[in-house]
Order: C-alpha cells, then sequence, then structure tokens
C-alpha cells in the first residue's frame, strides 16, 4: 500500500493525538517566538493611552466560560492597562448572565494588585434585563437605566458614578463578546450617539468583525487569543494569552500539514482512478 | 521541571469533566454523555438562579414593594410576562399573542432604523473610496470597490451569469472565497486557542506546572 493510499485510511484519531502534542510539548519546550502587533490591536492601545485619569472606560463583559480562554486573557490585559494610568473602570455584563461569574473575580484581583478603590477607581454593574435597551438608556440616563451596581448600592451614592449622564462621559467601550453582542453596541451606541467602541472578540467571530473595523464603527479589534497575546505584549505583561500562543503557532504548523498532505493525497488518488 | 498538584477538590473535578469532554474525540461513551448533562444543569440551574434573583426580585418585586407609589407601572409588564406564559393553557393561548406582538412590535421599531444606518448605510458609505494616489492607498481602495461589486453581482440573480455579467460574478465568487477561507482560518485558531486553555488549565490550575 502506497504512503498516499495508507494516508487516505488513516485514523482521525491519530490526527487528534499528533495535533495534542502539538498543543503541549510547546509548554515543556518553549522557543519563544516573538509575536508581531497588528494596527487593530494597537489602536486600541494607542486610544487607551491618550487617555487621562479622568476617563472612563466601560468594560462590557460579554462572554461565557465556553470561550473565556480567549476573552478573558483581553479582559485582564486591557484592564491592568486602564489600572496602571489610573484610568476609572465600569465593568458590565449587559448580554450575559454568565459573564458575571467570570469577570468579578478578575476584576476584583486586578484592583487588589493595583490598590484600586471600589467605587472610587472601579464599578461592577452586573446583568440587568434589557439587554439592548440598557445600551440605549445609557445614552440617555446612565444611572437611571442602571440605578443600582451589582451589589444594590445606588449609582448616585457612588463617587465614580454619580456624575455620569451618558456616553459623554465614558470614554471607549470595550465590548468582549462570545456572541454578537458586539454588534449591538455598533447598532445602538455607535449608529446612535457616536460611541467609541472597541472589540475583544472570539476568533471565530474575528472576520466578519473586520468591516466595521474599515467603516470606523470600531477603533480596534482583538480578535482571539492571538489578539490577547498582542495586548500583553504592549503592556509588557506576558500571561495566559502570550504562552498559548507558542501553542497555537505549533497547532496551526500541524494542521497546515495535515492540509497539504490530504491535498496531495486527494490529487494522487484522482490521478490513479483517472 | 516541577509540579505542585492541587489541593483544591473543585480543581480536580474540572480536570474530570474537562477530560471526560474531550473523551468523545475517542468515541462517544457515558463519560461524556455524564459530563454534558451536567453541563447543561449546572448552566441552566445557575441562569435561572441569576434571573429570578436580578431580574424577578431585583427590578420587580422589590422596587414594587418598597416604593409602589412611583413604581406601580411595573404590573403593566408583569401582566405581559404572565400573558406570555398563558401559551401553557389551551383556553387562553390567545392571550400570550397581545404581548409577543408586543414585543416585536416594539423591538422590530427600535432597532430596524439603527441596524438600516449601522449595517447598511454606514457599511456603504465605507465603499465609497476616494481614489488616492499612492500605491498603499489605490491597492487598498481598489480592492474593496471591485469586492464590493463584483461580489453583489454574483448576488443578482435577475440576469443570467453569462457573459462579461458573468466574468464579473466569478470574480465576486474569488472574493467570497477568500472571505470563507479568512472564517475557517480564524475558526480554525478559534478552536485551538479553547483547547489550549483547557490544557493551560491543567498544567498552571491542576498540576502546578506553569506559574503565571
Amino acid at each position: 500500500m502506497g504512503f498516499f493510499k495508507k494516508l487516505e485510511k488513516l485514523d482521525r484519531r491519530i490526527i487528534y493525538i499528533v495535533i495534542t502534542l502539538a498543543v503541549i510539548l510547546p509548554f515543556f519546550f518553549p522557543m519563544h517566538m516573538p509575536i508581531a502587533i497588528q494596527p487593530e490591536v494597537k489602536s486600541i492601545y494607542d486610544y487607551i493611552e491618550s487617555l487621562t485619569p479622568t476617563d472612563i472606560v466601560l468594560f462590557s463583559g460579554d462572554y461565557d466560560p465556553q470561550v473565556e480562554a480567549e476573552l478573558s486573557p483581553m479582559f485582564d490585559a486591557v484592564l491592568a492597562h486602564c489600572f496602571e494610568k489610573n484610568i476609572k473602570v465600569i465593568v458590565a455584563n449587559p448580554f450575559s448572565i454568565m459573564g458575571m461569574g467570570l469577570v468579578e473575580p478578575r476584576l476584583k484581583k486586578l484592583a487588589d494588585e493595583y490598590n484600586k478603590v471600589y467605587g472610587v477607581d472601579y464599578v461592577f454593574l452586573g446583568w440587568r434585563p434589557g439587554g439592548f435597551l440598557l445600551i440605549l438608556g445609557m445614552g440617555e440616563d446612565f444611572n437611571k437605566t442602571w440605578e443600582t451596581d451589582y451589589y444594590n448600592t445606588r449609582l448616585v451614592d457612588i463617587p465614580l458614578t454619580q456624575n455620569i449622564k451618558d456616553y459623554d462621559d465614558i470614554a471607549l467601550v470595550l465590548a468582549l463578546a462570545g456572541s454578537a453582542a458586539y454588534n449591538s453596541w455598533i447598532v445602538f451606541a455607535y449608529a446612535q450617539y457616536r460611541q467609541k467602541i472597541a472589540a475583544g472578540i472570539t476568533a471565530v467571530m474575528a472576520a466578519d468583525a473586520y468591516p466595521a473595523l474599515q467603516a470606523g464603527q470600531l477603533i480596534g479589534i482583538m480578535g482571539g487569543l492571538r489578539g490577547a497575546a498582542e495586548y500583553e505584549q504592549l503592556v509588557h505583561r506576558p500571561s495566559l494569552g502570550s504562552v498559548g500562543m507558542e501553542a497555537q503557532s505549533w497547532a496551526h504548523v500541524v494542521i497546515i500539514l495535515f492540509i497539504i498532505l490530504g491535498n496531495l493525497g486527494y490529487f494522487a488518488s484522482r490521478k490513479r482512478k483517472k | 521541571m516541577t509540579f505542585n498538584l492541587s489541593s483544591n477538590i473543585w480543581v480536580w473535578i474540572a480536570v474530570f469533566f474537562t477530560l471526560s469532554v474531550y473523551s468523545f474525540l475517542w468515541k462517544d461513551n457515558p463519560l461524556f454523555k455524564f459530563a454534558e448533562s451536567v453541563t447543561v444543569g449546572v448552566g441552566m440551574g445557575y441562569a435561572m438562579v441569576q434571573w429570578f434573583t436580578l431580574s424577578l426580585v431585583g427590578r420587580f418585586w422589590t422596587p414594587l414593594t418598597t416604593d409602589f407609589s412611583s413604581r406601580f407601572h411595573l404590573i403593566i409588564p408583569a401582566i405581559m410576562g404572565l400573558m406570555l406564559i398563558t401559551r401553557l393553557i389551551p383556553r387562553f393561548t390567545w392571550l400570550s399573542r397581545y404581548a409577543l406582538a408586543f414585543t416585536m412590535g416594539a423591538g422590530s421599531g427600535f432597532a430596524l432604523p439603527r441596524v438600516i444606518q449601522a449595517g447598511v448605510l454606514q457599511q456603504l458609505y465605507a465603499t465609497m473610496l476616494p481614489i488616492e494616489f499612492s500605491l498603499h492607498g489605490f491597492l487598498y481602495n481598489f480592492i474593496i470597490i471591485v469586492g464590493v461589486l463584483s461580489g453583489l453581482i454574483y448576488f443578482f440573480f435577475s440576469k443570467e451569469h453569462k457573459g462579461w455579467f458573468g466574468s464579473i460574478a466569478n470574480v465576486g465568487i474569488w472574493f467570497l472565497m477568500v472571505g470563507f477561507g479568512a472564517t475557517f482560518g480564524y475558526t480554525v485558531m478559534a478552536r485551538l486557542s479553547l483547547f489550549i486553555g483547557r490544557v493551560l488549565f491543567v498544567l498552571r490550575d491542576a498540576l502546578g506546572f506553569l506559574k503565571i
């Protein structure tokens, strides 16, 4: 039996094993591959760099546990950047009830690391029913829309939020989404109020988001683990994204080799049949 | 290379479920079925408790009972919510249609103009690009314009795709293929990222091998 004939009958589980090894081994034998920064990630970094300590960034953590591996590293990296620059932070989950449990511990951990005070430097709003109505409401009256934070304190009693009126008081919305929630921010906050929006999204959705970037509806995109790794490099805080990129690169090499082999096998079998 | 095994039982339960789910790659088995059912059950349970606490209690019952005079209007959406549940009672199913009609009407009214603005008009403006005299600018704008026009022609079915019209439609297919290829590449990257996430969890949280 020729090589390509064997290839045609290759058990798919062997492919899984090879890819598993390609993912696991780089953690034990790192080669420290460089991570190039893309302009769409750099533009988010540059925009946050241009903000001052009086500015507020709203994090919309709309993702569920199944995509946490891609989006939580982004959340950590951008939040660390904001805290580093003493920019005020509001974290909310208007589209994901599951997202609350994912972002709240990370917010607390980083806030402790940077000695930030709740209510002065950051606020956690959590989830409220309403979805896109919350986005529209924030453009009219921020405090009336949310009323209280996650811990049931009235926003008018919290120093950070008591003077927020609408989107004019929010410098940037970072939509971290494992669904089309980032698009709701574009439709209801950008189209209506011209709110500046950056998207941190899963790689599956990244290709669909580029038209919005090209149209100027987004100031930047972080796509998947790679986007997180790039932001980590920009803020000199290598973490889960950067560590995972080496495994990702090797797994991609293996998949490309399998695709090439599969195509060679296909053409060889077609030639044989002729 | 040192390992520091976690003493947290929940971490090892998570490791068990991770391995159970990935065991499906070998073949379907009871461990996978068990993990799948637990995931769905826990997810629904968590969401229902949060919905009940934050929505029904936090946004309806507590405001209504503590400040009835200024919050009595909350009864209207509550009644509409109850009307939706009447679908479960055949005699009163017709009531649910009114609540559904309101929801659909209001939702469409809010969304349609803004979706057209953001998804159609602003995207159209973004394709009306000037001819730039730098090589990069010219190529970039030229590719976008050709891609949009040929893609639109491919989806124009009132004229047969023959002759010059068919040739342009073929160019549109090439642009679509490039788009699908990019999406597929990103999808592979996303699935691997999730797998890497679980590997990182096992190596860092359970085995204590990685110190991040």
